[in-house]
């Protein structure tokens, strides 16, 4: 079992959520989170003052999948994310020990 | 008594009212998340505690009958202020609701103060500053201008609805305020930028909506120098706000929305002296000389190094200065019986100069000793862990976001 881990653009995130479903992934976690990376932060002015912002918002993509599954997760993800100019995130796979269904107490792949 | 001033003057009255909500959105958008609902507080709070103190002893100090200085306390809680019209406050109007209408110019001046403290004054300390400013300050300046007090009588100067008596008071005692406070931790060292602009495009909104009922309303009647007040508020805000922009986006190369509502702001504030007083094509010019001026002024807190948090002295005292001088140059006997430089009359320019010093003077002094009695008492500032934490939690316990 793998946890993917994207960090995306955030008006990707619908478009992302509706290729994962459609490549048979039946469930993941969003959250709006604040990061940066290669693409710089941007000047803001209020009556004058100029701000630069280094943080750039995010949406943080979270997916528990099967090994088999996990491939067609990341090329899916990473081709609905792609605009192809900086700023379009990053993908982490790690290994997952095990996952436990908190309703019925499954475990392993079958609580996925 | 006219049933068509009665209800213009009440209506006008609810319209000056609504714009210290106005005020509180306008400055809430500006301020951190975290102080949005004190900010919004230290405007509210003024519908509360002025109004009682006006009731009690203001309108009586700023109307009553009295010499030179000051009104006597006959008119206190009211007494003697009844239904029948006072001769020279609106004779075609109730009493009452010449001293209600006055009650809530009292109310906005002293929350317009709260911008330049906001995000790190104690809640007890403004509560107190702001009821004794009125009575200490407020009155007196209401007094000498509006009230038969000298600066009218002897010095002979103008201001229809409030440029001294509202605006460069309400920016002087500010800046004294802000001088005794101290600036916010991290300014001009980390990002203290507004968090909400809709809010304070809403404020903005109110306020310019409720302006209408300040100036116009300062006629006093349903009448033709009403109608200039509306005309001449509405030409100098709207040319402010556009020269603000277009200035704004010639420097930095972006026209931005909160310079735009700064702009109408700044010439709703030179206007208002001036209302009752110039025509359309006066209302023009001094529009644009606010939007231009008060554009360059907020760079004097840079340059002297005092943080008023959301520009009060930029907009309020330097527009109200730019409105009260202009007025001086502008005035047009045929509109309000007084002229100005372009109608021969040179000297009513030093009067308007001589008013702004005096008045203007008095208040920056009260209110700097008022601010340091508060200091050595009970203390201005909250403290270093409350300001990091945020105001609206650590003197309110409440937020203004509540998102899960």
């Amino acid at each position: 079992m793998k946890l993917i881990i994207a960090y995306v653009n955030p008006y990707k995130l619908d478009e992302v959520r509706d290729a994962l479903k459609a490549a048979g992934v039946t469930g993941l976690s969003a959250g709006n989170i604040q990061g940066f990376g290669r693409q710089a932060g941007h000047t803001e002015t209020y009556r004058g003052a100029e701000y630069e912002v280094d943080f750039v918002p995010k949406v943080r993509i979270e997916v528990l999948v099967d090994d088999t599954l996990a491939p067609t997760v990341i090329s899916t993800i990473e081709q609905t994310a792609r605009t192809g100019s900086i700023g379009d995130g990053k993908i982490a796979v790690l290994p997952v020990e095990d996952v436990i269904r908190i309703r019925t107490g499954e475990r392993g792949r079958d609580a996925l | 008594m006219n049933s068509g001033d009665t209800a213009w003057s009440l209506i006008c009255t609810g319209l000056v009212l609504l714009m210290t909500p106005g005020l509180a959105f306008f400055y809430g958008g500006l301020v951190r998340e975290k102080n949005t609902i004190n900010t919004m507080k230290m405007s509210f709070l003024a519908l509360g505690v002025i109004a009682l103190e006006w009731a009690l002893v203001g309108y009586s100090m700023a109307f009553g009958p009295g010499g030179r200085l000051i009104g006597g306390l006959q008119w206190g809680g009211l007494g003697g202020v009844g239904d029948a019209p006072h001769a020279t406050y609106g004779p075609t109007i109730p009493h009452l609701v010449f001293m209600a209408f006055q009650m809530m110019f009292a109310i906005i001046t002293a929350g317009l103060i709260s911008g330049a403290v906001a995000e790190r004054m104690k809640f007890w300390a403004w509560l107190i500053f702001i009821t004794v400013w009125s009575v200490v300050v407020y009155a007196p300046l209401a007094y000498w201008v509006f009230g038969g007090g000298f600066i009218f009588n002897e010095i002979a100067a103008r201001d229809f609805a409030g440029g001294l008596v509202v605006h460069i008071n309400a920016g002087v005692s500010a800046l004294a305020l802000v001088l005794v406070l101290g600036p916010r931790l991290g300014w001009r060292r980390e990002i203290i930028r507004p968090h909400s602009l809709p809010w304070t495009m809403l404020g903005a909104g109110i306020l310019w909506f409720g302006w209408f009922g300040f100036n116009a309303g300062s006629a006093l009647a349903a009448n033709e120098l009403a109608g200039n007040a509306f005309v001449t508020t509405q030409i100098a805000a709207a040319i402010a706000a556009t020269t603000w922009m277009l200035i704004e986006a010639a420097r930095t190369g972006k026209p931005t929305t909160l310079g735009f509502a700064s702009g109408a702001v700044a010439g709703l504030v030179a206007i208002t002296p001036c209302a009752g007083f110039v025509g359309p094509f006066a209302a023009f010019c001094i529009g644009i000389a606010a939007g231009a001026i008060c554009y360059f002024a907020l760079q004097l807190k840079f340059m002297f190094n005092f943080d008023d948090s959301l520009d009060v002295i930029g907009v309020h005292l330097v527009g109200g200065i730019v409105g009260a001088l202009l007025l001086g140059v502008f005035a047009d006997a045929a509109i309000g019986g007084t002229d100005g430089v372009f109608f021969g009359n040179a000297r009513q320019l030093w009067n308007q100069f001589a008013s702004i010093v005096i008045g203007g003077g008095y208040a920056f002094v009260v209110s700097l000793v008022l601010a340091y009695i508060l200091k050595m008492t009970i203390g201005l500032r909250v403290s270093e862990q409350d300001e990091r934490r945020g105001l609206d939690l650590s003197l309110h316990e409440e937020q203004g976001y509540v998102l899960e």
